[in-house]
């Protein structure tokens, strides 16, 4: 009989993925935003000059109607944890829970006090209270994806934690080691990083139609002035975060690396394939030198990325699952032997301890210690090892169009900043329609980056400890079904609702 | 200083942090009350309006505080977020529901080009503070009357065979909504929709400044304290007549036990007084208003909003304190979830106690920012005026 109900662990990801990526639409936005506002209103105190508070109070309208949206769908993520993964709940909940609550106490408290303040309080509190509250909304959104982040980053590289054999969960044996994980900080960084960008396109395209439509030039370029400094300045650190993310990936999740790069075979001095289109029906019990229909290759570039060696070898997709004796890399096949060995441990362990038997439980116990990073793979015993095989032609292209977009942005900060500086931006109809339209891809590119880390990571709900068939909640597929089906009507119907009104918003231009 | 604490003193702690905030949360949920009224009171769109609004500056207090609660649930009592939340799927994705479409409704009101009207977004305001009431309210009655389901945390470990390897089911046939079914759950639901209506109408009459919307609270005051004081008293005496589901403190073994919340109330005498005292002020701050309305109306949000904190406090401690399994489940009693078998590690507990200092500054902040926009009563002059309005 088949143990696993693929329908359910299926629907149950759809449903996460559906929300995530829902609530990612608007949250780079709302992190990159409350700065850029936060800045033209310093400058508007600064300076006394009331255009800067016609402009901070127009971009604000605009954060308000995504900053709803952005909650509305932060609340199911939060709460899915345990509606759909109630395994996972308790299996790391000891660890997982406290950033969830510490996200809720420090950030979500401050941001929406601070809010009202920033809506309700420009006649009611001072200049400067004022300015200090719309810092304080701007600080509590990126305080609030730090601690999210750095739980999310805890998933790819488990840390400071042991597995307590009594309660047969893991249990959080220090903090700062969770918190400070090169993981988390290289992942808050690079992800706040990419919103902070997102937002300066949009404050860019918005601008730029401004201009394409002879209105409100003042505002307009004033607007890409502060946006296009405060976009190049970050995406600049994306470049070099995202470099630390891949040099963490290599390390700590080969699999998702080898994916993203579609290597089969592991080598040294491998070369990164900068553009390349894959061949069909790849698997890698199929592993041809030959992985690619077309490429273009950078010599070195991958060893170098990974290890910072061009020498220093790659492990491929085969070498991972296969095993690979000289570079002590175990098969997918051993350490599934191996985690089968760890989990039936527990169950020994408990069992000798209801009977009393003292040998049994040191014996159970030392054999758990022993194979405990193998843990994960035990779920894999009986089943094909191939399925902890992400998806490679998704994370591939998904990494690929992220980074070649990522160029593309850094490009349109220079020119456009250049071409503002120079007055002469309100001519370079390319130029506008160019930032306008970069908007919508804005977009795509902060999607993929997602798709990247949390495709790549398949099927690994804790990387190496815990997999989606042993993470969900055990409840009707049917159920899930329906509920991802209401989901997905609710958002879509308040995402076209937040457009609309947002385009509204836009044409309306900033009051006089 | 937490270090030296021991496991069961930082349990307790948590559980009454808990309780707090679910306390809280039930006080700051006259936003919801207040969102089933605006068509009761407001008789022109302008008053409608102003009804919005005021609500409109609050809701984020009442969200955030849920999102807190299931947060530090989550870090506390972990066992209790995958038990329940994964089993009791369709109560608590209703809830959810509930307010995703709160979240935008305020913002997207009024807003010009909205899509769905701003007809639509009043009564997904409405639904919320309907459901999100009635349904919490029916959640935390379980607490005391059961719920089935079946937790073994050996499963775990089961690699083949015809189940997945998940710890805790729920046995109940309609993942939680039969939870609704119950007479006892649902009139706690239905005291708690009440009160939050009540608490609203005390909130409108400290914030404004208008004859005939007060007129109609006034009114209204009347109508919905009558209900809310019937169902609380309905629940509350069944709470005291019936068995509970008591803890062995010594085997751990869960019983049922007769009388089990009276004998929480009398060997808890300091939470006896809290719950007591809570109801008083409950009462007397819907009272007083009804009696003087004009000279002491604008209190009453004070007395019935602190004494609705004190009752649904000690309420929760009935639930969980002095032995008793607050999660209890009918299926199998040995599944029931008590504040020692449910916790995170007391490492965990130990780190977000440091936490918890934080809140005291937390609410001292909220309170200045509070009096800084709120200094005196609106009127719908005043919010016509407003740059930004809902």
């Amino acid at each position: 009989m088949e143990h696993v109900d693929f329908s359910l662990v299926d629907w149950s990801r759809a449903q996460f993925a559906l929300t995530a990526m829902y609530h990612w639409l608007f949250v780079p936005l709302t992190l990159g935003l409350s700065i850029i506002i936060a800045l033209m209103e310093s400058l508007y105190v600064k300076t006394g000059n009331p255009e800067w508070k016609r402009i901070t109070k127009f971009w604000m309208t605009l954060f308000g109607i995504n900053f709803a949206i952005g909650v509305a769908t932060g609340i199911i993520l939060e709460f899915e944890f345990g509606t759909n993964w109630s395994n996972y709940s308790w299996f790391v909940g000891d660890i997982f829970g406290a950033p969830l609550a510490i996200e809720g106490i420090m950030a979500f408290f401050l941001e929406s006090t601070f809010i009202a303040v920033m809506f309700f309080g420009w006649n009611k509190v001072s200049k400067k209270f004022h300015l200090l509250s719309t810092w304080l909304v701007a600080i509590g959104a990126n305080l609030s994806a730090l601690w999210i982040l750095v739980a999310n980053a805890w998933m790819q590289f488990p840390t400071g934690m042991k597995f307590n054999l009594d309660t047969a969960r893991n249990e959080m044996v220090n903090f700062w080691d969770v918190i400070g994980s090169p993981v988390a900080l290289n992942k808050f960084s690079h992800t706040v990083l990419s919103g902070y960008l997102l937002a300066a396109i949009f404050v860019i395209g918005i601008s730029a139609w401004f201009l394409l439509k002879n209105r409100e030039q003042l505002f307009a370029k004033k607007s890409i002035i502060v946006a296009s400094i405060f976009g190049l300045v970050s995406s600049l650190l994306v470049i070099f975060t995202g470099d630390g993310s891949a040099r963490n990936m290599a390390k700590y999740q080969p699999m998702k690396f080898a994916a993203m790069e579609n290597l089969y075979i592991g080598q040294q001095n491998a070369p990164l394939a900068a553009i390349g289109f894959l061949q069909k029906n790849k698997t890698e019990t199929d592993p041809k030198k030959q992985d690619f229909l077309f490429k273009i290759e950078i010599p070195n570039m991958l060893s170098y990325m990974a290890f910072l060696d061009p020498n220093a070898y790659v492990p491929g997709i085969h070498d991972l699952v296969k095993g690979n004796e000289e570079h002590n890399i175990l098969s997918y096949k051993e350490r599934s032997e191996r985690g089968e060995v760890v989990i039936n441990s527990l169950a020994d362990y408990k069992n000798a301890k209801k009977a009393g038997n003292d040998s049994l439980i040191q014996l159970s116990l030392s054999k758990f210690r022993k194979n405990y990073p193998h843990f994960g793979y035990g779920f894999y015993a009986n089943r094909d090892v191939n399925e902890l095989i992400p998806n490679v032609p998704v994370t591939f292209y998904s990494f690929r169009i992220m980074v070649g977009l990522g160029f593309h942005f850094i490009l349109l900060f220079i020119v456009i900043l250049i071409l503002t500086l120079k007055n002469k931006v309100e001519k370079k109809r390319i130029v506008l329609y160019t930032a306008l339209w970069t908007i919508p891809l804005a977009y795509i590119a902060s999607e993929l980056g997602w798709v990247v880390a949390e495709v790549g990571r398949q099927p690994w709900v804790i990387q190496d400890v815990l997999p989606t068939i042993a993470a969900v909640s055990q409840i009707k597929s049917s159920s899930v079904q329906l509920t991802f089906w209401i989901f997905f009507i609710i958002f879509t119907g308040l995402l076209i609702a937040e457009i609309k009104i947002m385009t509204t918003q836009i044409k309306k231009g900033p009051a006089n | 200083m937490f270090e030296t604490l021991s496991y069961i003193t930082l349990q307790q702690y948590w559980w009454i942090i808990i309780s707090l905030l679910g306390a809280i949360l039930v006080f700051l949920m006259f936003v919801q009350g207040g969102q089933t009224l605006i068509y009761t009171l407001g008789k022109s769109e302008d008053e409608r309006t102003l009804l919005v609004n005021l609500l409109g500056r609050k809701w984020e207090f009442t969200f955030t505080t849920l999102v807190t609660f299931g947060g530090a649930f989550f870090a506390s009592f972990p066992l209790f977020y995958s038990t329940s939340f994964g089993g009791a799927y369709w109560v608590w994705l209703l809830i959810l529901i509930a307010f995703v479409v709160q979240a935008v409704s305020y913002e997207y009101r009024k807003k010009p080009n909205n899509l769905f009207g701003k007809k639509t977004f009043e009564i997904l305001l409405f639904i919320n503070g309907l459901l999100g009431t009635v349904l919490i309210g029916t959640a935390v009655a379980t607490f005391f009357t059961g719920s089935e389901f079946l937790i073994d945390k050996m499963n775990i470990t089961k690699l083949t065979g015809g189940k997945m390897p998940i710890i805790s089911e729920w046995t109940g046939p309609a993942n939680g909504l039969e939870a609704a079914l119950n007479f006892q759950n649902i009139s706690l639901g239905i005291a708690v929709f009440f009160l939050s209506r009540v608490l609203a109408l005390l909130y409108f009459m400290n914030r404004i400044k208008n004859t005939e919307i007060m007129e109609r609270v006034k009114k209204q005051l009347i109508y919905n304290a009558i209900p809310f004081v019937v169902f609380f008293l309905i629940f509350t005496i069944w709470l005291i007549l019936s068995p509970g589901f008591a803890v062995n403190p010594i085997s751990k073994v869960v019983f049922i036990e007769p009388y089990k919340y009276l004998h929480n109330l009398l060997s808890m005498p300091i939470v006896s007084i809290l719950f007591l005292f809570g109801i008083l002020m409950v009462l007397v701050g819907i009272i007083r208003p009804i009696t003087c309305f004009t000279k002491c109306g604008t209190k009453g949000i004070w007395l019935t909003g602190i004494g609705t904190i004190l009752t649904v406090f000690s309420l929760l401690l009935i639930a969980g304190f002095n032995n008793t399994a607050y999660y209890p489940s009918t299926f199998d009693l040995q599944s029931s979830l008590t504040i020692e078998n449910s916790s995170s590690s007391q490492y965990t507990l130990t780190v977000m106690s440091y936490v918890s200092l934080l809140v005291p500054f937390v609410i001292a902040y909220i309170w200045y920012a509070w009096r800084s926009i709120d200094n005196k009563k609106i009127d719908i002059e005043e919010i016509n005026n407003e740059t930004h309005i809902y």
